[in-house]
């Protein structure tokens, strides 16, 4: 096994991920630098989602080993915040804001004690950091789309954790829901802490991350965002997609020159 | 208590418990996403119930032991979901196909062998029948005593760890990332429902029993919009059924207590339907209104 760095939030190392025969994820090396803002930028079907849920352990690895401050997730998981994809649960579900956003205090609290006066505080917290104060009796299938995606990212940050994996928080949300999840990446990365973010737009990727991983099954290139998003970089990640790419790539071009 | 005989109240006690321990079940199978489950479970009590008369027999018992009746209804039940695991992983069929397969086999075996201990010379199995609908004033005291405790077991623990089903429910994923061990929590959901299917066999049948898991969580969900308090207004719900329908059965010979508990349900889920505050009929109409 390679040598990684210990103190890195997240090491992953050789990690081969197949659902029913089909290669997803595909020897994957990284190692995340601490208290940085990371994008995870790849073409639909790269394994970007993926990746993250084999970090977690929530999709089983072919090979590979993933390790989180330099021991295995499980030894500790209150470390890592998970803010899955909005998609992913039932925004009928019968519990309010508030409620969603306890669940991110569970995992200190164990299965039998519940949250008290300090976990009430930490949530209300977060919900005023994401400016969501105003709903936190509401039941959650009567937010909007950015709404709810301010209450999963509020639930990550009353879970008070050093490493954060997001997966597409910033998809079809309000501009004011974007700048409020800006905001709280900062602020996480201001604190020492570190978010990987996994990110579908080219365009603001360059604005919102310090440091990228393009993927597409492999790690295609790694490292601060002005060195990794270049044109051949891009071409050699999105592949045949010319027209996506090409369009992509003068916006980016536009944005260097401007 | 209302001018009622003893048989009659004691059916009534256990009816309620039983329908409170179902509408908490029913709401979690319900938002667990898995409704059905409840059915396939029912109907898969019925060859566990059958070969245990069956032992019990062999064994010089009487074959109507509550406990041994009770007993075999779970394993079968379990066996049931057992199998069903098993086919979702070998072949490829989608959920509900799945269920169809396990409920229709494991009943066809559970008839056929009815049949063959009716037809056998030691047999007189009269009593195993009733257990398909429901046949609430053939309940003994054992019988509704074994029925309410169960059932307030399985309140306890669902009322002891309704913080971690509440997160299982709604977001498995984000559970196991906390470091939960999900396979066991919905053990104890599965747990539970067998639990309470094998509790409402003498009151309400193994046909019927899927509706007095799922009708009062569906009423309950109309009225409230928190997970707890969800759980508690279907545990009213089930009990209210419970008990309107044990008395009304009682109130004219041979109507069936299953059917009438079920009837209640449904008829506590259409007055939600209609009046609940939010999401019923007339608020709704009125919000549409200028």
């Amino acid at each position: 096994m390679k040598g990684h760095s210990p103190t890195s939030p997240l090491s992953i190392h050789a990690l081969t991920v197949a659902y029913q025969r089909k290669r997803v994820l595909w020897d994957v090396d990284l190692d995340i630098p601490a208290g940085a803002i990371i994008g995870i930028i790849g073409p639909n079907g790269a394994g970007k989602s993926t990746l993250l849920k084999a970090c977690l352990g929530l999709v089983t690895a072919a090979s590979g080993q993933v390790s989180v401050f330099g021991k295995p997730l499980s030894d500790d998981p209150t470390r890592v915040g998970y803010v899955p994809q909005r998609e992913s649960v039932d925004w009928d579900f019968p519990v309010t804001v508030l409620d969603v956003v306890l669940m991110g205090t569970y995992g200190r609290l164990g299965w039998l004690r519940r949250p008290g006066r300090r976990e009430r505080d930490a949530a209300h917290a977060a919900l005023e950091t994401l400016g969501m104060s105003a709903f936190s009796h509401r039941q959650i299938g009567q937010l909007s789309g950015g709404q709810q995606q301010r209450v999963f990212l509020a639930r990550a940050l009353a879970q008070d954790a050093s490493l954060y994996l997001m997966d597409e928080p910033f998809a079809s949300v309000d501009a004011a829901t974007e700048q409020a999840i800006l905001t709280v990446l900062r602020r996480l990365r201001d604190e020492g802490r570190t978010a990987v973010v996994v990110h579908h737009d080219l365009e603001s990727a360059r604005e919102y991350f310090d440091w990228v991983v393009l993927l597409n099954t492999r790690v295609i290139a790694a490292g601060p965002a002005q060195e990794v998003l270049t044109h051949d970089r891009l071409r050699e990640t999105y592949g045949g997609r010319l027209a996506l790419l090409d369009e992509a790539a003068q916006r980016l071009q536009g944005a260097q020159g401007g | 208590m209302f001018g009622l005989d003893h048989n009659t109240q004691v059916v009534a006690a256990a009816a309620a418990m039983t329908g409170a321990a179902a509408g908490i079940a029913g709401s979690l199978l319900t938002l667990r996403k898995r409704a059905l489950l409840g059915d396939a479970l029912g109907h898969a009590t019925l060859p566990g119930i059958a070969l245990a008369y069956i032992a019990s027999v062999w064994l010089g018992g009487s074959g109507r032991e509550p406990v041994v009746l009770m007993l075999g209804a779970a394993l079968g039940g379990l066996a049931g979901l057992a199998s069903l695991a098993l086919i979702r992983r070998l072949a490829r069929v989608s959920d509900d196909a799945a269920m169809a397969i396990v409920l229709g086999s494991f009943f066809g075996l559970g008839t056929a062998l009815l049949t063959l201990i009716q037809s056998s010379p030691s047999g007189h199995a009269a009593g195993l029948a009733t257990l398909v609908t429901g046949h609430a004033a053939s309940m003994v005291t054992d019988d509704a005593v074994i029925a309410a405790g169960v059932a307030l077991v399985c309140m306890a623990v669902v009322g002891m760890l309704s913080k971690e089903l509440s997160l299982l429910c709604f977001d498995e994923g984000f559970a196991q990332t906390l470091g939960r061990r999900t396979k066991v929590l919905d053990a104890v959901v599965l747990l539970v429902a067998t639990c309470v299917v094998v509790a409402g066999l003498r009151s309400v049948g193994l046909v019927l029993i899927v509706a007095l898991l799922i009708i009062p969580a569906a009423a309950a969900r109309l009225v409230v919009d928190r997970f707890v308090p969800m759980l508690s207004v279907a545990a009213i719900v089930g009990a209210l059924s419970g008990v309107i329908g044990t008395l009304v059965s009682a109130s004219a010979p041979d109507l069936p207590a299953g059917a009438c508990i079920v009837l209640a349900a449904a008829a506590l889920f259409g007055i939600a339907a209609v009046c609940a505050p939010r999401n019923g009929v007339i608020a709704r109409v009125r919000g549409a209104m200028p």
